[in-house]
């Protein structure tokens, strides 16, 4: 057995090993990887997360058993220390010595700290491991307790650094970001996108200084700013150096291979060192004069390197590595590829800028305005994906190249056809290296039809899921061309999509999910088929949750929100957001005698949080004693209609909205949908009511209504449109009733209105057909299936209080009255949060 | 002090088991869903898995977030292996080997039960 010794447990590490399992004959080889640091290799990449959710797990890439399955000896808190090449062997700080026939140098690089007059002071950190961050954490709440506001200097407006000022801003520090150079990541972005950036992030509440050169760091001991010229100070409490990266190459030097002037450990095109035996791969490795710090180039390291020592010698690095990168920057979304910035003489740019919303896009077009040569995109980079893929595989322009920033107008056909027209061997999921040729073979030839499938057998999507709409677009195109409609089934256990599920249990009167799974399905069931069934029910039957309990989701399961830390959140229905001073008082009680952090919703609403489960049936009790109803807050069910004061009230007001939004949400509380439901009705086109962000929205105009349907907030933002202007109240009424009935009998699980809309071929045109011209000879039987939900309704949560079986479920032991001792909350404002996570 | 928690569950393999808990009766837990038991300062969840006529056992406390919840999961079954999915953020766990199926946390441990006259034992090792 010959053995390979890996210097470094960090992402590159990790990846070489996991590429070497999956490659090399068990058996064969010894893998021993050597980490420097207690914690086994933790994703770096995502580091600024640990600052909010303070889980080092989470982070973690494998856990130590991963390695111990696979026969890897992990020796973590060792440092390698000397490389003794004539005897093939290593020695480490614990005195050990090691034999190897092949070593691996991945040891990535440490924060480049420059050299700056007075910069060893208490409060000076680099940002590179989770225990760096600790220490910033820990002296944060240091000086947070002698100061208000204390304030945060971040060496570095690159990549690097903007996620540390995030960070810095997050402990509650002033972060201030301040880079040489007269830009930011100027790397990625030229002039003007930086400008762009800088607007969104001082918007965000960082200060940043550009072209500043920082000459001395002050303080007595203990920083307290920086200095960059005469007179040119800046005051801090706290620095962090991020400022670029240098390679540990100590190992490399002391045995004498072949270094850069600037460090870094010199490899061939096969990622050898100057000596045959040792590989460096990651940051550490100097590969044609430069040095790649980010993760990608990396792992194409890891892989050339482990062809190599398995004896495949044809597999060499690419010589132009591609840099492109895409990031959501403090949620701004930052891109470039290619060449972003380039001198004229190269090739055209066609640049698009719009300050007021925050974008910024430009692509760089060879002279002949054929070929892509790279581009920039700030604030919106949905056009990443498609825009890297044809800059990779040189695809040819579109005789308007401006349309692929800025979308085509006019015939809503979009400037390029899709992933289908990339060539076979372009690259779709870098992190795996899957081309497109072999995602759609093993759709075609492979018989994988499903994007879980594909994923399963290529290993596409599986690293950071980037890539996951082109593979369903492939998956479904590839699955088109062999003739094949692609099979909307709810799960495995049921060949039929949602809606022919509801046929099938309206037409059999099927009441029951095991009858339903005995009848047309097969297996047990699981998490998906199991809601989407119960919801199919309530649809139909109006049955509440409290019925087939453990087929709900485990919200509707309690009726009740389950949050972060295990405990739920209440949330009565306060139809239109209107509400007596009496009952705002009995909200206010029982709040206050169960102790729950209480919150205005976004719905107009009163959300009251940190109820344990046994609590619930007794604040309910309270509250139904009060008058109020459950508000579904926890079911994919109809939560508010919002409403504005309306001409009761306000000056401008053409209607009354408040009444009519009360009028809706009685009607429609309890029904259960798809997904969740939400509505609006404004008084005036002044829309203070937001109804057109909502499923379904009502804005009052000269003698009657406008009716508009299908949109929302959320992740995709999107407006309703218009579906009858200028109509009575009962019309609007019975076209909204149509409308729902419609969207809960044929929507697949889990999709709101506006993406229902979205697929619906014909749009909203054909929607309008359907409801108001009676295209389909349907809309009776959707009137009467309405009614029959709206006159059979029943508050779900009176029902559990009075039942006494349905009220024993609420207890968090089976065998024991006592409630979870394992619950903690900490004071936040007043009020009580639950204690972070761990 | 969550995190601790969850280094006291170990999985339990029917020939190690040397004590056997008797809970509750088996008519007091949910058809095809789980309850939580207190057994000394651990929480169990215990499944009835009626379709299959099986009962199972795990830690009640989810390895994601490690919060205290699985019991209150969905349960079912994935290619027949059966599986709860956490409510919190439907991470799903196979209830015969605790392994983690839909991502890479690290597994539960299980443990096994057994239902005599009318009553669930939960399996020990101690």
């Amino acid at each position: 057995m010959k053995t390979a010794i890996i210097v470094g447990n960090g992402m590159v590490g990790y990846k070489f090993c996991e590429k070497f399992i999956s490659r090399a004959t068990p058996g064969e080889y010894h893998l021993i990887v050597f980490g420097e640091e207690p914690r086994v290799a933790y994703d770096r990449v995502h580091l600024s997360a640990y600052f909010t959710n303070r889980d080092a797990g989470s982070l973690e890439i494998a856990p130590r058993s991963w390695y111990e399955e696979n026969q890897i000896e992990l020796i973590s808190n060792e440092r390698v220390t000397d490389i003794h090449r004539e005897r093939r062997t290593i020695t480490t700080s614990k005195d050990r010595e090691f034999q190897y026939d092949y070593l691996v140098l991945a040891t990535g690089s440490a924060p480049f700290v420059p050299p700056i007059q007075d910069i060893e002071k208490e409060g000076v950190f680099v940002y590179r491991t989770i225990e760096d961050l600790e220490g910033m954490l820990t002296y944060a709440e240091k000086i947070k307790e002698k100061k208000a506001r204390p304030k945060a200097a971040v060496l570095g407006g690159g990549l690097l650094g903007l996620e540390a000022g995030k960070a810095v801003m997050d402990m509650g520090l002033e972060p201030h970001i301040v880079e040489f150079a007269p830009k930011l990541m100027p790397r990625q972005l030229d002039t003007r996108s930086s400008k762009v950036l800088q607007l969104i992030l001082e918007s965000m509440g960082l200060s940043i200084h550009l072209g500043k050169a920082t000459s001395r760091i002050l303080g007595n001991g203990v920083i307290t700013g920086l200095a960059f010229g005469e007179d040119d100070l800046l005051e801090a409490d706290m620095l962090v150096i991020s400022a670029g990266i240098r390679p540990r190459d100590e190992l490399g030097k002391s045995c004498n291979l072949k270094i850069g002037v600037r460090g870094g450990i010199v490899v061939n095109e096969r990622m050898q060192t100057s000596d045959e035996n040792i590989y460096a791969i990651g940051e550490v490795a100097l590969y044609r004069q430069m040095i790649y710090g980010l993760v990608a180039p990396g792992y194409e390291m890891a892989e050339v390197a482990v062809q190599q020592i398995l004896g495949n010698s044809e597999v060499i690095m690419c010589e132009e590595i591609d840099m492109s990168t895409k990031l959501k920057l403090i949620g701004v979304d930052v891109a470039s590829f290619g060449e972003p910035y380039m001198p004229a003489e190269k090739g055209h740019s066609i640049i698009f800028e719009n300050k007021t919303k925050s974008l910024y896009k430009r692509i760089n077009v060879s002279h002949d305005g054929k070929t892509l040569l790279g581009g920039i995109l700030v604030g919106d980079a949905n056009d990443y994906g498609i825009l890297h893929q044809m800059y990779l595989n040189g695809i040819p322009l579109p005789s308007d190249a401006e349309d692929l920033i800025v979308g085509s107008r006019g015939d809503g056909v979009s400037a390029f056809g899709g992933a289908m027209e990339l060539p076979d061997t372009a690259v779709i999921c870098s992190c795996e290296a899957v081309t497109k040729g072999s995602i759609c073979c093993s759709v075609i030839n492979a018989g994988n039809d499903s994007v879980k499938a594909v994923a399963k057998a290529t290993k596409a999507t599986t690293g950071c899921g980037g890539c996951k709409p082109m593979v369903t677009d492939l998956v479904k195109d590839s699955l088109k061309s062999l003739g094949k409609t692609v099979k909307e089934r709810i799960c495995e256990h049921f060949n039929y999509s949602r809606q022919e599920l509801y046929d099938v249990v309206k037409l059999r009167e099927i009441r029951d999910y095991d009858e339903l799974l005995d009848a047309v399905g097969s297996g047990h069931g699981c998490e998906v088929c199991k809601p989407a069934v119960a919801a199919i029910f309530a649809s139909i039957y109006n049955e509440t949750a409290n019925r087939q309990a453990t087929i709900q989701d485990s919200n509707d399961r309690y009726l009740a929100n389950i949050q972060r830390n295990g405990t739920y959140s209440v949330v009565p229905r306060v139809p239109g957001g209107e509400i007596t001073p009496r009952k705002l008082m009995a909200l206010g009680r029982v709040g206050q005698k169960y102790k729950l952090y209480t919150k205005i919703t976004g719905g107009q609403r009163i959300d009251m949080f940190g109820a344990l489960l046994h609590e619930l049936p007794l604040i309910w009790e309270e509250l139904i004693k009060e008058g109020f109803e459950s508000g579904h807050a926890y079911g994919k069910a109809l939560r508010t209609v919002k409403s504005c004061v309306g001409s009761t009230w306000c000056r401008y007001g053409m209607d009354e909205s408040v009444s009519f939004a009360i009028e809706i949400e009685n009607r429609y509380k309890g029904i259960r949908s798809p997904h969740k439901l939400k509505g609006g009705v404004s008084g005036c086109i002044r829309e203070c009511a937001e109804a057109r962000c909502k499923d379904f929205g009502f804005i009052a105009v000269e003698g009657g209504w406008n009716v508009y349907v299908c949109g929302n907030g959320g992740a995709n933002p999107k407006h309703a449109e218009l579906l009858a202007e200028n109509v009575t109240s009962e019309t609007a009424v019975k076209y909204i009733d149509r409308f729902l009935m419609y969207y809960i009998k044929t929507a697949p699980p889990l999709t709101r209105t506006a993406t229902w809309l979205e697929k619906l071929e014909g749009g909203i045109t054909y929607l309008q057909n359907v409801i108001i011209h009676d295209s389909l000879g349907i809309a009776g039987e959707l009137d009467k299936e309405m009614d029959e939900l709206v006159s059979t309704y029943k508050c779900e949560w009176k029902e559990a209080v009075n039942t006494p079986e349905i009220r024993s479920r609420y207890s968090h032991y089976i065998n024991t009255d006592e409630p979870d001792s394992t619950i903690e909350f900490v004071a936040l404002r007043d009020q009580k949060m639950p204690k972070a996570w761990t | 002090m969550n995190s601790l928690v969850h280094h006291e569950y170990q999985s339990v393999s029917l020939e190690e088991v040397n004590y056997w808990y008797r809970v509750a009766p088996a008519d007091l837990f949910p058809v095809n869903g789980g309850a939580c038991v207190k057994y000394k300062d651990k929480q169990i969840a215990v499944f009835n898995f009626t379709r299959e006529n099986n009962w199972y056992a795990c830690q009640n406390v989810c390895p994601h977030k490690m919060e205290m919840v699985l019991s209150r999961g969905l349960i079912g079954e994935e290619e027949m292996e059966p599986k709860v999915a956490c409510p919190l953020h439907k991470n799903t766990f196979s209830l015969r080997n605790g392994e983690h199926l839909n991502g890479d946390l690290k597994g539960i441990a299980t443990y096994p039960v057994k239902v005599e006259e009318g009553f669930v034992y939960i399996g020990f090792s101690e």
